[in-house]
């Protein structure tokens, strides 16, 4: 073990950094000025991407105090995620500031709360996270704790939740 | 055969872990942090299987899901007019997959136990094994009209044989056998459940199993209907078709209406008022139904 540490410290001394991005011809990703993405590969754009249906009416997206209820809901939810050690590694590395915007668009699609959905299909944006049931659910409480600190009643969150539950099929690949 | 004492003690040694489990699930321990959602592990039957008090359902016990081992415990207090129940037991919940369990049901003939000439305070004991299957569906997500499906059996022994002979059972020991399927309905808060039941069971099985004059199965229902008012607490109702099989005591089918509450992530509590409709001759057997869960 110590010769193996000594060996890797003399090297590190020895060579120069190396830059493997430029050496394997590693594009970097660069933020969007404006927006403050990353860019993505291109695709389809539908609401048909969102996965469910909109509600009817404008009881729902009422019951979620409108866009700036939904906005906030959205953000929270990622945010804890993000910090929620059950699921923290599937989100680290991934562009947090495209996932509130684009989760933001499709619960507001959905709620009927006036938005069109930009984003990528369920199955194509979850298809190598690995998601597991209790990571399902995981992001589900944290949902649900986003909502209730919106004072969203909890049958309409309920009635929110019953159109993301069919999505599991192609949110869970493992 | 009657074993008053350590069954206090089991009771007793339960609520206190759930004392001890609170403060541990308030830290969410990474470890002990089951993935289920709260309540969708049901709770426990008086036969030890998970579902909602009386009747069986397709969920499998414990708070683990697809990649783990879930664990779960329970006892259980049934207040009649002439008779006291407790029944407690424990079960397993592999990868949210299969369940095994077992309980343990004493049922108190107190005054009756004279009227009958079995003494006073007479116990009636039973043993029951029970393996459930998860064969097909989620209770919570994929299509929202396809169920959770689960087959059981559900083998009971009697500890009373010569009771269940004497008021005309055929045996002591029977089998039963459990289609069942459970469905949140989220979009209306509401959980249904629908068990069709294969069994000789009467009284349950304490009565024994099937009669000289009938001793072939029959089939019965249980339905039950829950409404969740918030993430933790839940209403509902159920209902339970029973046999008829013994010639010297009328039996009907059981109901109740139950609240559950997860006091944790751990303990849920449910109270219910139960009617188990006129058991050895005695009518309107009516009364509070007490349990406990700890589950992991
Ligand atoms: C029904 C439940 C879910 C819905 C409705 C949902 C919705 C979304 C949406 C709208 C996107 C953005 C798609 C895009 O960038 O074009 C997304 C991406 C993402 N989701 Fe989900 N999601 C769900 C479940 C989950 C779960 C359970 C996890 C992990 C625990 C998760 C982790 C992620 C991650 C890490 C991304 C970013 C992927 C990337 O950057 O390529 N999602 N999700």
């Amino acid at each position: 073990m110590l010769i193996l540490a000594a060996a890797l410290l003399t090297q590190s001394v020895a060579e120069p950094p190396v830059d493997w991005d430029k050496e394997f011809g590693v594009e970097e990703k660069m933020r969007d000025p404006v927006t403050g993405e990353f860019p993505v590969d291109p695709y389809v754009q539908g609401d048909g991407n969102a996965g469910a249906k909109p509600f009817d009416g404008v009881a729902m997206a009422d019951a979620f105090g409108g866009q700036a209820g939904i906005r906030r809901i959205a953000n929270r939810t990622v945010e804890l995620s993000e910090a929620d050690p059950r699921i923290a590694a599937i989100f680290a590395s991934h562009d947090m500031v495209r996932l509130k915007r684009t989760l933001f668009e499709q619960f507001c699609y959905i709620l009927n709360a006036g938005c069109i959905y930009t984003g990528r299909d369920m199955t194509a944006s979850h298809k190598d996270l690995g998601v597991r049931t209790r990571d399902m659910n995981a992001l589900v409480e944290n949902l649900q704790r986003a909502m209730r600190e919106e004072n969203v009643s909890f049958a309409a969150q309920n009635r929110f939740l019953a159109k993301l539950a069919p999505m599991s099929g192609a949110v869970i690949t493992r | 055969m009657d074993q008053p004492l350590p069954l206090r003690g089991l009771l007793a040694g339960l609520a206190f872990s759930c004392v001890l489990a609170s403060p541990a699930a308030a830290q969410e321990s990474a470890l002990l942090d089951g993935g289920k959602l709260l309540l969708t592990n049901g709770v426990a039957t008086i036969e030890g299987t998970s579902g909602g008090g009386l009747a069986t359902w397709a969920t499998i016990s414990g708070r683990e899901t697809d990649v783990g081992v879930g664990l779960s415990a329970h006892g259980t207090i049934i207040e009649l007019p002439d008779y006291g129940w407790t029944s407690y037991g424990l079960s397993v919940g592999l990868f949210d997959r299969v369940e095994l369990s077992y309980a343990r049901q004493n049922f108190d003939t107190r005054d009756v136990g004279t009227a009958l000439g079995l003494g006073e305070g007479y116990m009636l004991n039973q043993d029951v094994f029970a393996a459930t299957l998860r064969i097909a569906g989620d209770v919570v997500y994929g299509n929202p009209l396809v169920p959770q499906i689960a087959a059981g059996v559900q083998h009971k022994r009697s500890s009373d044989t010569p009771v269940a002979l004497a008021v005309g059972a055929a045996n002591g020991q029977g089998t039963d056998f459990t289609l069942s399927a459970t469905k949140l309905f989220l979009s209306h808060s509401v959980l249904v459940n629908t068990t069709a039941r294969l069994t000789k069971a009467n009284q349950g099985g304490l009565l024994g199993f099937g009669s000289a004059g009938e001793n072939s199965y029959s089939l019965q229902f249980e339905g039950s209907v829950a409404y969740q008012l918030s993430r933790r607490a839940v209403i509902g109702a159920e209902y339970r078709t029973k046999p008829d099989n013994l010639a010297i005591a009328r039996e009907g089918d059981w109901w109740d209406l139950f609240a559950a509450y997860a006091v944790t992530k751990n303990l849920t509590v449910t109270a219910a008022y139960v009617d188990l409709g006129s058991i050895a001759t005695f009518d309107n057997q009516r009364g509070g139904f007490l349990s406990a869960q700890l589950a992991f």
